[in-house]
């Protein structure tokens, strides 16, 4: 049995299954340029997009940095949040590294 | 009967039941399975283990399953002396692993037949993962034998040529139209919504003991001997740092001497997070973009990265990477010196293999192994140039005159 999926990945997750509103967890890193360490990111995520957010793990210093976290909320919110991190410059990866292997 | 007795995550040392799970619910580290070894000690021996079957699961003690395994014929690959390549890039005692004869032909054989195991365990009626390839197929065929379903996540734009040695198994194949990095967004929540047995996520700290089979294979074939170096492919960093506690677990348990071996890692330059954060002496390891030909090894967000780096640096080896350019240079050079087709991977560990050699990183009269863990006829495209050959008509005067030429 073969099947295409196009991958837009929130429209794919809305056909099967209808949970948009569902509150949802994501565990995720954040790694951050220089230039973005001194912006409050995270917290601005948790106060615009009502994301949940709790660091779980982190290495900043002057030059770059990353934070593991776990993000709470509902999954529309999450991915609107995930998607204005990554437009400020965050690069944003699932903590459980790449799934797709060879 | 198994001796594990718990999951441990690696960062902070929690413990947690054998259950399908991967993460530390409170620093998010992958978890490892940790065992009795004391008991396994009283278990094992050289001559327990050399009286077991010719395949991976002769070191079923070491293995965390209980009861029937999933069993496709894995394992006890040959470990070949290659004095023709040895001689090529100037070592006297050099050694190909050749994990290309597996019943899917690579590696993924060995990992797979233990996640499936552990999936039939739990109970799972499906399994499922993404992949570009050797681990679809070698879980739509540990799949078709444990009668199980499976689903298998393809990137869309894999070699077509790739599908037809998965869609044989009966998998229900799903080729996914978007990037690398849709795939595994995708395949991150689906994971959520489904109870699933998913091969390298939930499945993913028993999925990678079976990688330590190697580490034992390669040991007790040299004559319970660890190599004095060890050259492996490494994408999410989990087979390099499986082969290192295979041999670390021979040593403890009295069937090896402490083990003194340099672990070297190989990456393509076009997805070497790994190599990098080694080069630049980091702890971190930052993901990258990957952009290579070697496919199987494209991880550009290595899962257990921090770790295989760990295990280059404790063990006084290190990491290199090679063009594209290199790697295809070193899949025809392994090919032509020893008759060893491998994939694109083959070739990233023979050419950095040559680099490290010429370097004088590993010595000449260090014995190496050199792990090759899959077959070319699945990557033929990397190497298509080689294919020139002499045409002619029937008859002995064609033959003649095109041999002169």
């Amino acid at each position: 049995m073969s099947l295409s999926l196009s991958c837009c990945t929130h429209a794919i997750l809305l056909a099967l299954e209808k949970q948009e509103d569902k509150m949802v967890k994501r565990r995720v890193m954040f790694t951050f340029p220089a230039e973005l360490i001194k912006e409050p990111i995270i917290y601005n995520l948790g106060q615009q997009f009502r994301v949940v957010t709790n660091i779980r793990r982190a290495d900043v210093s002057e030059g770059k940095g990353w934070v593991v976290l776990e993000l709470e909320g509902e999954e529309k919110d999450i991915e609107r949040g995930i998607d204005w991190v990554t437009a400020r410059g965050v690069k944003v990866d699932p903590v459980i590294g790449d799934i797709v292997e060879g | 009967m198994s001796y594990a007795t718990a999951l441990r995550c690696r960062k902070c040392g929690r413990e947690y039941p054998l259950e399908p799970l991967n993460l530390c619910d409170f620093c998010f580290s992958p978890l490892e399975v940790s065992y009795d070894y004391k008991s396994v000690a009283k278990a094992v021996s050289r001559e327990k283990i050399a009286a077991g079957p010719l395949c991976m699961w002769r070191y079923e003690d070491l293995l965390p399953v209980d009861g029937d395994v999933v069993d496709i014929g894995t394992g006890f690959t040959p470990l070949v002396k290659a004095n023709r390549l040895g001689r090529e890039l100037g070592l006297g005692e050099l050694y190909i692993k050749n994990d290309c004869l597996n019943p899917t032909y690579s590696f993924k054989d060995r990992v797979v037949s233990v996640a499936i195991t552990k999936a039939r365990e739990f109970g799972f009626d499906t399994v499922a993962c993404a992949s570009t390839g050797n681990l679809a197929a070698s879980v739509a065929a540990h799949a078709a034998k444990a009668n199980i379903k499976s689903y298998v996540f393809i990137p869309a734009d894999v070699e077509p040529g790739k599908l037809t040695g998965i869609a044989i198994y009966n998998p229900v194949l799903v080729t996914v139209e978007g990037s690398y990095d849709d795939v595994n967004r995708l395949c991150s929540q689906l994971v959520q919504r489904h109870n699933w047995g998913f091969i390298n996520i939930n499945l993913r700290p028993y999925y990678a003991e079976g990688s330590k089979t190697l580490g034992y294979e390669v040991a007790e074939q040299l004559g319970w001997h660890a190599p004095d170096c060890v050259v492996a492919p490494s994408a999410s960093g989990l087979l390099f740092t499986r082969i290192w506690k295979g041999l670390e677990e021979l040593a403890m348990l009295g069937l090896i001497e402490p083990v003194n071996t340099h672990m070297y890692l190989t990456q393509a330059a076009g997805c070497s997070p790994i190599v990098n954060a080694f080069q630049a002496g980091s702890l971190h390891v930052h993901p990258v973009k990957p952009d290579t030909i070697a496919k199987s090894i494209a991880i550009g967000n290595p899962a257990d990265g921090y770790y295989a780096l760990r295990v280059a640096r404790q063990s006084g080896g290190g990491a290199c990477a090679v063009t594209d350019e290199e790697l295809i240079e070193g899949m025809k050079l392994l090919a032509q010196t020893e008759g060893i087709f491998a994939e694109a991977a083959g070739g990233v560990v023979i050419a950095g293999l040559r680099k490290l050699v010429a370097s004088g990183v590993i010595k000449r009269n260090e014995l190496t192994v050199a792990f090759i863990t899959g077959a070319g006829l699945k990557t033929q495209e990397a190497v298509a140039e080689v294919v020139h050959p002499l045409t002619i008509q029937p008859t002995i005067e064609s033959f003649e005159e095109a041999f002169d030429k």
